[in-house]
């Protein structure tokens, strides 16, 4: 069977356990403090936060290298971006400029746009690991339950968790068809040219478009047939109570975002300055 | 005089999306508490009237509609769907597609939430409603995680919670294998009995619904309704042979016998068939109707040696598994859902590689060959057209696997042009492919196999969801095929495909072979049959009951009689 990403990962630990709802929510808290400030000692602590909860969850690195790869990718193309619009942003911020070497023009390296960079790369991990884990550790069936509670409608809630759902059906769909397509004599393989390789790529992806507008067809039937959208509002059927474990980590999150803003502003300024 | 639920009155409808009317005036009554049958070929409409009662038609696909129907004296035009969701209540077809709750418990739950009921009421209606379907121990256990009669247990609570008072089945046995079927046909039954339900299934598998009585079976064919009587009285005419619908093998035979069927003779059931009158002309139909020998045979093309496989480490689906295809043979592949045919044929085209064993093809060994290479020997096709189709045009989807391999045009011409020839779809071959039924999209996509001129040919599941008509076209040709020489493997759990067509049969349980013999063989060894959940064929009983001594012989004479017959249509 293909490796099943950004599908429901069945472990018994404490972050399991926690309701949807409560991981929606220290998820959103987690993004807001590390997305407010620059504060490099503070993206340290939330980073490593990151990691010690990761390790709590028993989610091992390999369950989850492919998005982890992939955010890797976007994260250097994004690097490679700052630097190539914007290569004195850290001088600006910081208001110092220590040169370590010219490029040409207005491209230098100075050690104010290396830690610049190295904050944004920090906010990536600090994120990144907290999302990757809302998703995995969250029972599907309680994923658009959750999102109801805080108020986004029903429907786009179950869209969203439908989604989700079908990833690993159209991951094997994808395989059936990429492989029917290699036995006619596709070649998908690093042997074959890259415009070449995009160009079979489409080959795959029509068939996979086609079988999956099916898939939706099917569903939103068996959905509407069965009182889907009737109503304003809907019940849950497996939504959780709220536990002690629950209030309490919410309660520390909510700490977390509010002490990572005092000291963020507290001198009136995101960015700790490591240069004055 | 009972209640009518559903009253048709010279009501017609035409998708938009269409120039021709899909129903013409059709006139019909159910009662309150009947149970019945709505049988038709492909495209004859019955699954439009399906979706008229529930709704579909005309809130979801938009047409216009004529005339009335009216479904517990309201008229549906002027209700809603979700109105008409609580009178009658939908289980399609393919329980896989339509799961949208996880559980089994949220699955059932699903249209509760809708309705906002309270979450501790909920848990209990579910309750009530999965020990009505023997499923009240699974409700935590992960739809996907059961078996395929299971599955239909779920989504039947799934609509019962609802408390409608009618149900309506489009197409249950459809991916079943028999022995679920037979048993999903007893469940519905015993609703019916118990809760006096209304009850509609559509279907084209009429010899298995009628493994439980019904009470009315209406014939719809190009949109009109061609009969609406008691399962005796159609099956004794010959309305279902005129439109081409499979009628239940011993019915068959008594025909093909020359005796002549009245609805008194209850031939619904093989139980009650009263046999007295057309024993002796069955005899002498036996007896006189000739049967071809055994076929000679020649050296193996594809040999499987102790192959073993497992996902992950995890158990092994195919468990040192050995045998012999030679050339020219055709060949099925059967065994209950899961059992690992599918994964044999994966195996066999190298889209997965087993752990142990070797595959030998004339004598070579291709066990390390890539997907490419191998694909030049064996072609495999898969069940589902749309999931190999990716060019607009027929010419261009068959030459694809010619162009990618770099051959010359005027070669890919001249080869295309011949496999389109061999495939019936010469006349098509400026055509969009979007312009094509199922049928024709699956020569399609065996022709754009056959054109890489493989030696074997893997089909998996090839006439899914076909009608007669279609799937004896697609078997008949399949059987050219197989006389010009090519050697056929199909994998299947369609016990007519390896009764009628397929001389040898491998059934595998479990990841093991536990019989490989001659359909016939197979499907009357009663202590097989309950293993690899399949059906023993009603032609077995009944020449047993009109005292022939060996059963498997008749069986084996009728086939061959009645593809001949069949053969004739076309």
């Amino acid at each position: 069977m293909a490796v099943e990403m950004l599908s429901y990962i069945e472990r018994n630990t404490a972050v399991h356990r926690l309701t949807g709802v409560t991981k929606l929510l220290c998820f959103i808290l987690w993004s807001t403090a590390a997305m407010l400030t620059y504060d490099t000692r503070i993206l340290i602590f939330l980073f490593l936060m990151s990691i010690w909860i990761f390790i709590v969850s028993k989610i091992e690195i390999k369950e989850v290298s492919f998005v982890l790869i992939f955010i890797f990718i976007f994260l250097l193309l994004n690097n490679v971006a700052i630097y190539g619009f914007s290569p004195q942003e850290g001088v600006k911020i910081y208001g110092t400029s220590h040169v370590l070497f010219e490029i040409a023009g207005r491209y230098n390296v100075t050690l104010e746009q290396i830690f610049y960079q190295f904050n944004i790369t920090l906010k990536y991990f600090t994120v990144a690991p907290v999302a990757l884990l809302f998703i995995v550790t969250t029972h599907p069936s309680e994923f658009a339950a959750s999102l109801n509670k805080i108020g986004i409608s029903y429907r786009i809630s179950y869209a969203v968790s439908l989604a989700l759902r079908y990833i690993p059906d159209v991951q094997r769909d994808f395989r059936n068809i990429a492989l029917a397509q290699q036995a006619r004599g596709l070649d998908m393989s690093n042997k074959e040219k890259l415009p070449k390789r995009v160009k079979n790529a489409a080959s795959i992806i029509i068939p996979l478009i086609l079988s999956s507008l099916d898939k939706i067809e099917t569903i939103s039937n068996a959905m509407e047939l069965r009182g889907f959208g009737k109503n304003k509002k809907r019940t849950w059927y497996s939504s959780r109570p709220f536990q002690k474990s629950d209030y309490f980590v919410i309660t520390c999150f909510i700490l977390i975002l509010v002490a990572s803003l005092i000291i963020t502003f507290h001198d009136g300024n995101r960015f700790y300055n490591p240069f004055q | 005089m009972k209640k009518p639920v559903i009253k048709f009155s010279n009501y017609s409808f035409k998708y938009n999306s269409q120039i021709e009317p899909t129903l013409h005036n059709l006139n019909l009554t159910i009662y309150e508490g009947e149970k019945v049958l709505i049988v038709g070929p492909s495209g004859s409409g019955k699954s439009t009237i399906g979706q008229c009662l529930n709704g579909l038609v005309p809130f979801s696909y938009k047409g216009e509609v004529t005339g009335s129907l009216a479904i517990m004296g309201q008229e549906a035009r002027d209700l809603d769907i979700f109105t008409l969701s609580k009178m009658v209540g939908t289980v399609l077809q393919d329980p896989d597609g339509q799961f949208i709750g996880l559980t089994v418990g949220e699955d059932i739950a699903f249209s509760l939430e809708n309705d906002c009921v309270d979450q501790s009421e909920m848990v209990e209606m579910v309750d009530d409603i999965a020990k009505m379907v023997d499923m009240e121990k699974r409700l935590q256990s992960s739809v996907h995680h059961l078996s395929g009669g299971q599955k239909q247990r779920v989504s039947l609570a799934g609509v019962m919670v609802d408390q409608v008072d009618i149900l309506l089945f489009d197409e249950p046995l459809a991916n079943l294998d028999p022995t679920t079927g037979k048993s999903a046909i007893e469940l519905i039954d015993q609703i019916h009995e118990q809760m006096n339900k209304t009850i509609i299934i559509i279907e084209h598998r009429l010899e298995d619904v009628l493994h439980r009585n019904v009470d009315r079976i209406i014939v719809i064919d190009e949109g009109r309704i061609i009969a609406d009587e008691h399962p005796d009285t159609i099956l004794a005419g010959s309305i279902l042979e005129q439109h081409h619908i499979r009628e239940p093998l011993y019915v068959k035979a008594a025909k093909y016998a020359g005796c002549s069927l009245t609805a008194e003779m209850r031939p619904s059931q093989l139980r009650t068939f009263a046999l007295k009158d057309c024993q002796e002309q069955l005899i002498a139909w036996y007896e006189n109707v000739e049967r071809e020998g055994r076929t000679k045979s020649s050296p193996p093309v594809l040999e499987v040696e102790h192959l073993s496989f497992s996902y992950h480490g995890d158990q092994e689906i195919i468990r040192d598994l050995s045998f012999s295809i030679q050339k020219g043979e055709m060949v099925s592949i059967i065994g209950k859902n899961g059992a690992g045919k599918s994964t044999l044929s994966k195996l066999i085209c190298g889209f997965e590689r087993p752990q142990s064993g070797k595959i030998m093809f004339h004598g070579q060994e291709v066990t390390g060959d890539s997907i490419k290479e191998r694909a030049l020997r064996i072609g495999m096709v898969m069940q589902n057209p749309n999931h190999m189709i990716s060019k607009n045009m027929i010419f261009d989807e068959v030459a694809l696997g010619l162009t990618i391999r770099g051959v010359p045009e005027n070669e890919i011409k001249e080869r295309v042009e011949k496999t389109l020839k061999v495939c019936g779809l010469y006349p098509f071959r400026n055509w969009p492919i979007s312009a094509l039924s199922f049928g024709q999209k699956k020569r399609v996509t065996i022709a754009s196999i056959l054109v890489l001129e493989p030696e074997i040919l893997i089909l998996d599941e090839p006439t899914a969801g076909q009608d007669l008509r279609h799937y004896t076209e697609i078997m008949e040709f399949l059987v050219e095929l197989n006389r010009q020489g090519m050697t056929i493997l199909m994998v299947t759990h369609d016990m007519h495909i390896m009764l009628e067509y397929t001389p040898r049969a491998i059934v595998i349980t479990d990841g093991q072979i536990i019989a490989d013999d001659s359909a016939a063989a197979v499907l009357t060894n009663r202590e097989l049959i309950k293993q690899a959940n399949l059906n023993e064929t009603s032609l077995f009983e009944l020449a047993e009951r009109i005292g022939i001594e060996d059963p498997k012989e008749f069986v084996e004479r009728f086939i061959v009689f009645d593809r001949e017959e069949r053969g004739k249509w076309q």
